[in-house]
């Protein structure tokens, strides 16, 4: 079995595998195993999974130690092609270039970020705009500044986080500016990372317009309207030498596009089985979680699936799973009635009290925002089509 | 004989890969950290076929020479090119009209294979053409390049023939006495010259001034570009029909799999030679334009947009003669389009027509020299077979940096070894940092190759120009 990407997905998947008996290959293009989680220094990893808070590269510490030792691990190792007729993939490293076949495969490549420049966002194109990941690489992993005066665009997880980490290793952070008219990540996350240290968010708001080069001088920031348009008259400028940017995460899925079926990211069943038998994926690259505990669990369930294929044990049913109302993201696209169903979604607006409908299954629940991905696991409901809703009530 | 050519884009690296294959001492000053930074690396990248050009300008007699040949210049220097063809589409009968006009204009020229092609020939070529489109005039001979990639390799044979490269200076003074020129003088060295070529692009009235020598006044015109990530909407260049002497806005293939539209085409004043920044009214402008070609276009795979300036006088032709006052000083000024097809031809006029027979100065070719370098190999264009000996022989082959491109450590060491010392220097030399996630992953990695490479500490590591650090200092302890 082969697996590609060691992340959190990766390494779970190897764990799943490995321990239903099949002999595993777990690849990854980083000189290390952990993926994005090595850094993630702040904590908050591992509340389902491990029952208690930890951080990045704890949490990966925990996995990796679960993961047997029979488990052949490669780093510096790229996944240059898969050939899923044939099963054969072909890895590329500085030991060189090989051939391996593989009975089934657990693709586990991530997401990568959205960048500024897609946005379209008019002015010029300094140094100092970095994605939120960049920026934390280069200052938790490589240990250096980005810059000394920054403003963040975006509230998601890693933006708050970011904005955060910068303001203690002394750089002056303006704010956070998010579009919508509620921020993108955990509520934890906008206490502890911004009002805790009194870094402004500005809601509903956007950046229209950088100056400044070669490095960033400026930042023009803009209230929205609700169809995110500019309004005229609410300019504000920031005079920044650095913007760090999270908008969004986006599944690499390139490797497999071209015969897996894919939306946004890669369409799998609760299995974790996508549209090709022998091919499996799981974590960041089919959809993008909120929690690693979830990636986790997902990347062990396809591991094991996948193990079980190998050996001829494994059937792979997809039946439809159907979105219903109230239900903005839904994941996975497909239900396997021999695994028990974990599914995953984000509503499309905050409710307070809401009836969540997964097939026969009825389950209440409070507090749901769009921000927060809700996870609800049910035996396999044994219908032809399973539909999930919600509802405020 | 001593030769300074000021200016490094595609213009001066090909005049001083010409004049390399001679005896003279040649010294080619750019004011940026590398060559094609300037007009050169933010444009169409269309070696055009050549019916639009006025038959008595300059430009439509350097327009079909310079685009054939490219074919050869392509296998000399070693860049890509795909002779696409080009469509100029007509949406009207008046439309039709001019392009019959321009296609008897290609034929003066001397534009070889024109043919104008019905509603039906079209969009069976052109699939995704506004069904609209009443006819085409099409060029088989249009090419597409990748233009800083023409400028790297002239620069590259240049020096391989022991051509002197100065980056990073900029010119600040000529000295001219007794009617002839003498010496350019930068913000850090003086550089004693028989002969002075004035490339310098937007700057090149700056530059004629300060040799006092004739001027002809530059002024930018912006030109604002859409990258798509994607290459479904066109196999050959599309332009509209032309108007108020633009060429229009374009959407054409790029040799790197993407969709290119743009550019707009707004006059700015002469003391704006630096604002390449991009606009939303433009973005917005180039878009709508785009659309009516192709009415499929979507924004939803953006790469990124940018900004160009091209150099354009009030003649709208080239300004390219030897100064009748100030002996020794040659004006390559005003470059406007076609100039990136013209270039190949621009370098042999001044060469030959200019230097040697109208300054009668006698060139002799030298005993040895290249005409030819190879350019940085690429794994993603190589066989298994190939990439795999690569590895055996050097590890780094086997490291791959960036992710969207398949591009490898051995590639870009290669790049370093070569000159680059800046993140945009690996970029135009490799490709790394220009696909999806636009560095986003592995610029930091470049970063510390340059760093390790070279001993230059991560602080002072550049994206581009001065002033551009990829970080500023290190965290605490």
């Amino acid at each position: 079995m082969l697996v590609v990407g060691a992340g959190a997905a990766g390494m779970a998947a190897a764990k799943g595998a490995s321990e239903k008996g099949a002999h595993v290959l777990l690849v990854d293009n980083e000189e290390w195993i952990g993926g994005i989680l090595q850094q993630c220094i702040h904590n908050g990893f591992g509340v389902h999974r491990y029952k208690k808070e930890l951080t990045g590269p704890e949490f990966a510490a925990e996995l990796k130690s679960e993961i047997p030792s029979d488990v052949e691990v490669k780093t510096g190792t790229f996944a240059h092609e898969i050939v899923p007729n044939e099963k054969r993939a072909i890895l590329v490293s500085r030991e060189g270039i090989e051939e391996v076949s593989y009975e089934s495969l657990v693709y586990a490549t991530g997401a990568r970020e959205r960048t500024f420049q897609s946005l379209m966002v008019p002015g010029t194109r300094p140094a100092g705009i970095y994605t939120a990941g960049q920026a934390q690489r280069l200052i938790n992993i490589e240990g250096y500044l980005p810059g000394k005066r920054a403003l963040v665009l975006g509230s998601g997880d890693v933006g708050l986080i970011m904005a955060r980490r910068m303001y203690l290793e002394g750089m002056e952070v303006v704010g956070v500016v998010e579009r919508l008219p509620y921020p993108g990540g955990l509520r934890r996350n906008v206490k502890q990372c911004l009002e805790d240290f009194d870094i402004p968010l500005y809601l509903s708001h956007t950046v229209i317009r950088v100056e400044g080069y070669p490095r960033l001088e400026k930042v023009i920031v803009a209230k929205v309207d609700g169809n995110f348009r500019p309004i005229p008259g609410t300019e504000r400028e920031f005079h920044v030498d650095t913007l760090v940017v999270s908008v969004g995460l986006i599944p690499v899925k390139k490797l497999v596009a071209d015969f897996v079926k894919v939306r946004s990211g890669v369409l799998v069943s609760s299995s974790g089985q996508t549209s090709v038998d022998s091919i499996f994926a799981a974590g960041n690259v089919t959809t993008i979680f909120d929690l690693v505990d979830y990636v986790a669990k997902e990347g062990e369930k396809a591991g094991r699936s996948a193990a079980l294929l190998a050996k001829g044990e494994f059937r792979g049913e997809r039946l439809p799973i159907r979105k219903g109302k109230g239900v903005k993201i839904l994941h996975p696209e497909w239900y396997d009635p021999s695994v028990p169903l974990s599914v995953y979604l984000r509503v499309e607006k905050p409710m307070e009290k809401a009836l969540i409908r997964v097939g026969k299954y009825e389950i209440e629940a409070e507090d749901l925002t769009p921000a927060e991905m809700v996870n609800v696991d049910v035996e396999p409901p044994c219908e032809s089509e399973v539909s999930v809703s919600v509802t405020e009530v | 004989m001593k030769v300074v050519i000021i200016g490094g884009g595609v213009i001066g690296t090909l005049i001083a890969r010409l004049l390399s294959f001679y005896e003279a001492d040649v010294t080619l000053i750019e004011k940026e950290n590398d060559v094609g930074w300037g007009v050169t690396k933010a444009n169409s990248g269309i070696v055009h076929a050549g019916y639009d050009d006025e038959p008595e300008t300059l430009r439509a007699k350097l327009v079909v020479p310079g685009n054939e040949m490219y074919s050869q210049l392509s296998k000399d220097l070693d860049f890509p090119m795909q002779r696409v063809g080009s469509h100029v589409l007509a949406f009207s009968d008046e439309e039709v009209k001019i392009l019959e006009e321009l296609y008897k204009r290609g034929e003066r020229n001397g534009v070889k294979g024109l043919k104008i092609l019905s509603r039906e020939e079209v969009l069976s070529m052109v699939p995704k053409v506004n069904p609209d489109v009443k006819a085409s005039l099409y060029a088989p001979t249009a090419g597409i390049v990748v233009p800083w990639r023409v400028a790297i390799g002239a620069s590259d044979n240049f020096v391989k023939n022991g051509g002197k490269l100065v980056l990073g200076e900029r010119v600040v003074d000529i000295i001219a006495s007794g009617g002839r020129v003498r010496k350019v003088v930068t913000d850090k060295n003086e550089y004693k010259a028989d002969l002075v070529i004035n490339a310098a692009g937007l700057f090149a009235d700056e530059i004629a001034e300060m040799a006092g020598a004739e001027v002809m006044p530059i002024h930018p015109r912006k030109g604002e570009y859409i990258l798509l990530d994607t290459q479904e909407y066109t196999p050959s260049v599309l332009f509209p029909t032309p108007s108020r002497g633009t060429k229009g806005t374009l959407v054409l293939p790029t040799l790197s799999e993407n969709t290119l539209i743009g550019p707009n085409a707004v006059d700015l004043s002469p003391d704006e030679k630096n604002d390449v920044s991009t606009t939303s009214e433009g973005l917005k402008e180039i878009y709508e334009s785009a659309k009516r070609l192709v009415p499929s276009i979507k924004l939803d795979e953006v790469l990124r947009t940018f900004a160009g300036l091209r150099p354009e006088s009030p003649q709208r032709d080239f300004f390219i003669r030897e100064s009748e006052g100030v002996w020794g000083f040659i004006n390559v000024a005003a470059i406007r389009s076609p100039g990136l097809t013209a270039a190949p031809a621009i370098a042999e006029y001044v060469v030959e027509d200019i230097i040697q027979q109208r300054l009668k100065i006698h060139l002799e070719k030298k005993k040895s020299y290249v005409k030819s370098v190879k350019q940085i190999k690429k794994v993603s264009n190589m066989s298994l077979d190939e990439w795999a000996e690569l590895v055996k022989k050097d590890e780094k082959f086997g490291n791959v940096v960036c992710m969207c491109w398949r591009i490898t450590e051995g590639e870009i060491v290669e790049a370093i070894r070569r000159g680059a010392r800046t993140l945009d220097s690996v970029k135009f030399r490799t490709g790394a940092m220009c696909g999806a996630c636009q560095g986003g992953r592995c610029a930091i990695k470049i970063a510390k190759i340059i760093s390790r490479e070279t001993g230059i500490p991560l602080e002072e590591i550049l994206t581009n120009s001065d002033g551009s650090n990829f970080v500023v200092g290190k965290v605490r302890i």
